[in-house]
């Protein structure tokens, strides 16, 4: 067994979920299933393995620096997959009103939750 | 069964221009069938009269005053309910969401609607696109237009659907693990996920940050290449997006493919996969040999730990992703005695039983102590599912595949079975992992007339490429094979 009730119920309070006690078990059974399934990951060896942590093509780092040149033409330069930084300049951005208004709650311009601080 | 679709993106513009027909008159022959056919299907869960009637309006009177009109002008498009459209109501098929109406407009709806697109309504998803098979959704199932008793996939069921049925000429739909390619497969449509980066996802409300893609669905392939055209591209609202510029997809679509190499990895063949299915697809393979291809025996040997790396990865983005509905700034809010109370009963009772089931592998794999075990370890075998694919490109064009082990199953065969879920998409997620593009293209149907589906990927911005081969496989006839 993977995973244990109290597991479920560690992991429910971390993600902020309330379960309803019969569906405490059903998840337990549930995740317990699909982690052991998961757990062919360990038949791998990873040791000289990097993590993949940028959705940038492999070979992105070597043409680095010239990202932006390699970006015109060839569509195909793993390069230009760079993301770009956009200059840091102001622009108006006028959307309390229209936000607020999706908001359950709201006191302009706060939204209104239940009491935080008790004194 | 289904009404065939009719029209196509030329069709409509040669309609239009030889005054057969107005925007306005196409857009409510469209509402109409919509009504008619919707309460079997399930496809749509808002329509968008009044902004489509007005975007028609404006396509008429530019035809009237003899403008040079928009390469969509007057098509009718679906929109997958992820996808934000400023206001008109967008659930992501959650109950969390019901009465949210977004602010703005997604940058692929505004880049539509410049070149004259109309956009009919939202479609029906697996909720926040969750699900292989749109029974996720909080608003009901969505049906397979060609088998009423059968899923349409998912999670963007309600867009294949809607484009199979004839309901919309074209569609967006969304893929992270191969939600837009599989039910292209089971709903027998072109559908194309982008390399990621291609499209904007500014607008897009989030599952999976580092998979999920914006692409379309289309009735052929020059359409596929129409909506590509006009929705690729850099946006400086999306920090993930690329300044690649994007080639002429029309042209690269009429290339003659003879001379492409076409691997075919032995490992998307093994156990598991449907006989009607893989005859089908080595029928489709053989055709596009006949034209000229050269086949390409591949390895991949990663392929079989695709799903465990796609269940950790995926839904450890998503939890942190979908944190943010607490009640606070939109959507549902149930109240409590305190703010956590608050939270905790708003999630409980705003999210369905998949969503919470991802939400919590996904924390657990994040959690201290099995982060290494779990999402560390994942995310390096991410890395040789990646290098599978760039080791292939260096030996060919292109990779052919099964889209789905088997055609659309039934409504209900799987819901117990989360795990029996997840494998339908064990050919698709591959392509996600790695980040490149993909599509699904109909290649003939079962004996008992359901659509199987074969995926051709290629490296990252290879879209032109893939147009190429899909274009040759339609024209030689291989859509029914």
């Amino acid at each position: 067994m993977k995973i244990s009730r109290e597991d479920v119920l560690r992991v429910a309070q971390l993600a902020h979920l309330e379960l309803a006690p019969e569906e405490v078990e059903t998840y337990r059974g549930q995740l317990d299933e699909i982690l052991s399934y998961i757990g062919k990951l360990q038949e791998l060896d990873v040791s000289n393995v990097e993590p993949m942590t940028q959705m940038r093509p492999r070979n992105a780092d070597s043409l680095r620096q010239d990202s932006r040149t390699a970006a015109s033409s060839d569509g195909a330069a793993a390069g230009a997959a760079e993301p770009e930084l956009r200059n840091d300049v102001e622009a108006p951005c006028n959307v309390a009103e229209a936000v607020l208004a999706e908001a359950p709650d709201a006191a302009k311009p706060f939204f209104r939750v239940p009491r935080v601080i008790e004194r | 069964m289904s009404t065939a679709p009719t029209w196509t993106v030329s069709s409509v513009r040669d309609a239009l221009l030889a005054k057969k027909t107005s925007a306005r008159e196409l857009a409510k022959e469209f509402y109409v069938q919509i009504e008619r056919r919707n309460p079997e299907l399930n496809a749509f869960l808002a329509l968008s009269p009044d902004r489509a009637y007005a975007q028609a309006d404006r396509v008429d009177a530019a035809i009237a005053q003899g403008k040079t009109l928009g390469p969509l002008a007057g098509v009718p498009v679906a929109v997958k309910d992820v996808i934000s459209t400023k206001g008109v109501r967008t659930t992501c098929g959650s109950k969390i969401l019901e009465n949210y109406t977004p602010p703005y407009d997604a940058t692929a709806i505004e880049r539509l609607e410049k070149v004259g697109a109309v956009i009919l309504g939202k479609t029906n998803c697996d909720e926040f696109a969750m699900g292989s098979s749109n029974e996720n959704s909080a608003y009901g199932p969505v049906r397979n237009p060609a088998a009423l008793n059968r899923v349409p996939g998912g999670s963007s069921g309600g867009s294949a659907a809607a484009v199979a049925a004839g309901l919309s000429v074209i569609a967006l739909g969304t893929d992270t693990g191969g939600s837009i390619r599989q039910p292209g497969a089971y709903c027998g449509i072109p559908a194309m996920m982008p390399t990621y980066g291609r499209v904007s996802r500014y607008g897009l409300i989030a599952f999976a940050s580092s998979l999920d893609r914006i692409g379309p669905f289309a009735t052929n392939i020059a359409d596929t290449a129409t909506v590509m055209a006009v929705i690729a591209g850099h946006d400086s609202n999306d920090s993930t997006s690329a300044a690649v510029a994007v080639p002429d997809y029309g042209a690269d679509m009429q290339r003659p493919v003879a001379g492409l190499r076409i691997g075919v990895p032995e490992d998307y063949f093994g156990a598991g996969l449907d006989p009607e299915v893989r005859s089908k697809v080595q029928a489709g393979i053989a055709l596009l040999e006949k034209l000229g291809c050269k086949r390409v025996p591949l390895k991949m040997p990663h392929t079989d730990y695709a799903i465990a790396t796609y269940y950790i990865v995926a839904t450890a983005e998503a939890s942190s992703n979908l944190a943010r509905y607490d009640g606070v700034r939109y959507g549902l809010r149930v109240q409590g005695n305190t703010l956590m109370d608050m939270y905790r009963k708003t999630r409980e009772r705003g999210f369905g039983p998949e969503v919470k089931r991802r939400i919590m592998l996904g924390t657990y794999a994040l959690s201290s102590g099995y982060y290494d075990a779990y999402y560390l370890r994942a995310q390096k075998v991410r890395s040789l599912i990646a290098r599978d694919f760039s080791n292939a490109f260096e030996k060919v064009d292109v990779i052919l595949t099964p889209t789905a082990p088997t055609p659309a199953f039934k409504l209900g065969e799987k819901t117990a079975d989360p795990l029996a879920m997840y494998l339908a998409d064990i050919y698709t997620v591959t392509g996600s992992l790695a980040g490149v593009p993909g599509i699904s293209v109909p290649c003939g149907n079962t004996a008992v007339g359901l659509p199987i589906g074969m995926q051709i990927f290629a490296s990252h911005f290879g879209e032109g490429r893939i147009l190429q081969l899909a274009r040759a496989f339609e024209k030689a006839g291989g859509f029914s094979i």
